[in-house]
């Protein structure tokens, strides 16, 4: 298999998944499989050709800085885990 | 007592105008129509039949009001019932994306698709199911349960945009806004027998989206016709200055004629019939592109030489970018939040819970693409191959107008079919994941049906900013074919 399981556990604590002994193998032989087809565009010669990031012009439209009104606070942290006195209450970083 | 959520949506606006009956009554048919038929389809995850009829009154009023005046423009669109995809943000109705990591999750604002349907009187339903995050081909991914197909129940509807497609053939509202990235528009559509557009990268804003691949994603919509789509095409498309992706050139009106296609140049490559497929799907789509070669088009044999690379290139480039959007999902300021533990551990318990199998497949696909030591030849590789795939497509479309292929290997196939073979079902997308990676419109509509009484449908692809010729084409199709009037027994 193209993917060895800790090489599975790696991706999902890059990815912050926390995997199942089970989802652990199962996925092991699933990503395996896809990567195993997916290696066959090694064989493709793409010498000088550009990577395409997006089918259209890649700039940035500018606009004036202009202030403008966007959501009410209210109603954004009613979504909050942890709300407190208006602010979003998160896990500390260091603990 | 005419059936009048069994009207086509141009034949319900017109009767809208003439007065013969109102967008109170159209709605009340159609949540009939939802109250008796939905328990058993599940297309809709939100309905909101009050919200629906306050909409409908009011479309009611602008009516009224037109009828006095109609010198004054109205959208035909107005007074209509429509559905829309769980992936695109409604203020006041939930949003989930078919996940739970959305569970409960209320939109402060509208995207700008819907706003410009809402603006143009249309009576917004609800959302439909969808594939979690858009990502799947069945519908069978979202968290929230499966949608069954209306022509059988053992059946899946497509994915992602399933629940529209599903809401649509079985007339519980005329029109519904869906969204493709790997053909989650036109697969559906073609699995339940209606007409589907896929439209140009960045002739629909994103704005509103939730986000899965943001170089491949488009919205666009599904009805039951290319004549009941136009309108719809119409009010959406055109820039937003809220998406950067956006395209500023303009939307041209577009008179559907009936009949002569005589000058349109129809390619049919080869690459897209494939050992497999099923036999009655092939038939179907050729014996299509006769009734083409009938209205006049010239049709040619065409190549596309890397179309069998599509489905690798989609399946590295789009998880990588999945695993970027779905980056914010970490229950730290937004959503629900898991994990007794430190900050790590409540990433890894909230994102480990409430995503789903295949969301966290891709994730951890797109994770590897990325990674150091792998990014070159992966993700790297898989965009050089892009290019290619986009290149077969601009030689193409300097020898022919459109290009014609079927949309899927097969018709609609069973719920469960595909079992845990990832792999399996992403072959079910192998002829729309092209028009994708090229950033091409692509519509599907039905043109047959097999031993089973399952939809058969092609695809019509036309360069960037075709959308005009697609619909010209598939109208003139259903102007002469009746594939698209056929309803399934509900």
């Amino acid at each position: 298999m193209s993917l060895t399981i800790e090489e599975v556990r790696h991706i999902a604590q890059l990815a912050r998944l926390s995997l199942t002994a089970d989802e652990e193998a199962r996925y092991q032989v699933q990503l395996s499989a896809i990567l195993d087809y997916a290696a066959r565009l090694r064989a493709v010669d793409t010498t000088a050709i550009p990577p395409t990031a997006s089918v259209l012009p890649l700039d940035a439209p500018l606009r004036p800085d202009e202030v403008r009104p966007s959501a009410a606070g209210a109603q954004i942290l009613a979504h909050a885990p942890e709300a407190t006195d208006g602010m979003f209450r998160i896990p500390p970083v260091f603990p | 007592m005419i059936d009048l959520a069994a009207l086509s949506l141009l034949e319900a606006s017109h009767g809208l105008r003439a007065g013969a009956f109102s967008s109170v009554e159209l709605t009340r048919a159609c949540l009939e129509r939802i109250q008796r038929l939905d328990a058993a389809l599940f297309a809709f995850v939100f309905v909101s039949p009050e919200g629906a009829l306050q909409q409908a009154r009011r479309a009611d009023q602008a009516l009224t009001r037109w009828r006095k005046a109609p010198s004054h423009a109205l959208s035909l669109l107005t007074g209509i019932p429509v559905a829309v995809k769980d992936v695109l943000c409604v203020q006041g109705m939930p949003a989930t994306a078919g996940s739970r990591i959305l569970e409960g999750f209320l939109p402060p604002y509208t995207a700008t698709s819907v706003q410009r349907l809402i603006d143009a009187g249309m009576v917004i339903m609800g959302k439909t199911n969808t594939d979690e995050f858009a990502m799947g081909s069945s519908t069978e991914n979202s968290s929230y349960g499966v949608t069954h197909n209306p022509w059988d129940l053992s059946r899946v509807p497509g994915g992602s945009s399933g629940g529209s497609a599903a809401a649509v053939a079985a007339g519980l509202c005329f029109a519904a806004l869906g969204s493709d990235t790997g053909g989650s528009i036109r697969q559906p559509a073609a699995f339940c027998g209606i007409t589907g557009l896929k439209t140009s990268y960045g002739r629909v804003s994103r704005y509103g989206l939730i986000a899965y691949g943001s170089s491949l994603d488009t919205v666009g919509g599904l009805a039951r016709s290319a004549a009941d789509l136009l309108p719809v095409y119409q009010t959406i498309a055109g820039h937003d200055p809220l998406d950067s992706t956006s395209l500023s050139a303009s939307v041209p009106d577009v008179n559907l004629q009936t009949g002569d296609l005589r000058g349109l140049r129809i390619g049919v490559p080869r690459e897209y019939f494939i050992d497999g497929m099923q036999a009655s799907v092939e038939r179907g789509v050729r014996q299509a592109v006769e009734a083409f070669r009938s209205l006049g088009a010239s049709i040619q044999d065409l190549r596309l030489p890397h179309t069998d690379l599509a489905l690798p290139v989609y399946y590295l480039i789009a998880p990588a970018e999945a695993s970027a959007n779905l980056a914010r999902y970490d229950g730290v300021r937004l959503g629900p939040r898991r994990g007794k533990g430190d900050l790590l551990d409540q990433f890894l318990e909230t994102r480990g819970a409430l995503f789903g199998p295949e969301v966290k497949r891709r994730i951890m696909l797109g994770t590897y693409a990325l990674s150091a030591g792998y990014y070159d030849a992966y993700y790297g590789q898989a965009q050089k191959v892009r290019t290619l795939i986009k290149q077969d497509f601009d030689d193409a479309f300097r020898q022919v107008d459109l290009i014609a292929c079927p949309v899927t290997p097969t018709t609609a196939f069973g719920i469960g079919q595909h079992g845990d073979d990832p792999l399996s079902m992403y072959l079910e997308d192998v002829f729309t994941l092209p028009a994708n990676l090229a950033g091409v419109p692509g519509i599907a509509f039905p043109v047959g049906s097999d031993d089973a009484g399952l939809p058969i449908s092609m695809q019509l692809m036309a360069p960037s900013l075709g959308e005009a010729g697609l619909f010209h084409a598939a109208h003139a199709y259903q102007s002469v074919t009746a594939w698209h009037k056929e309803r399934p027994a509900l």
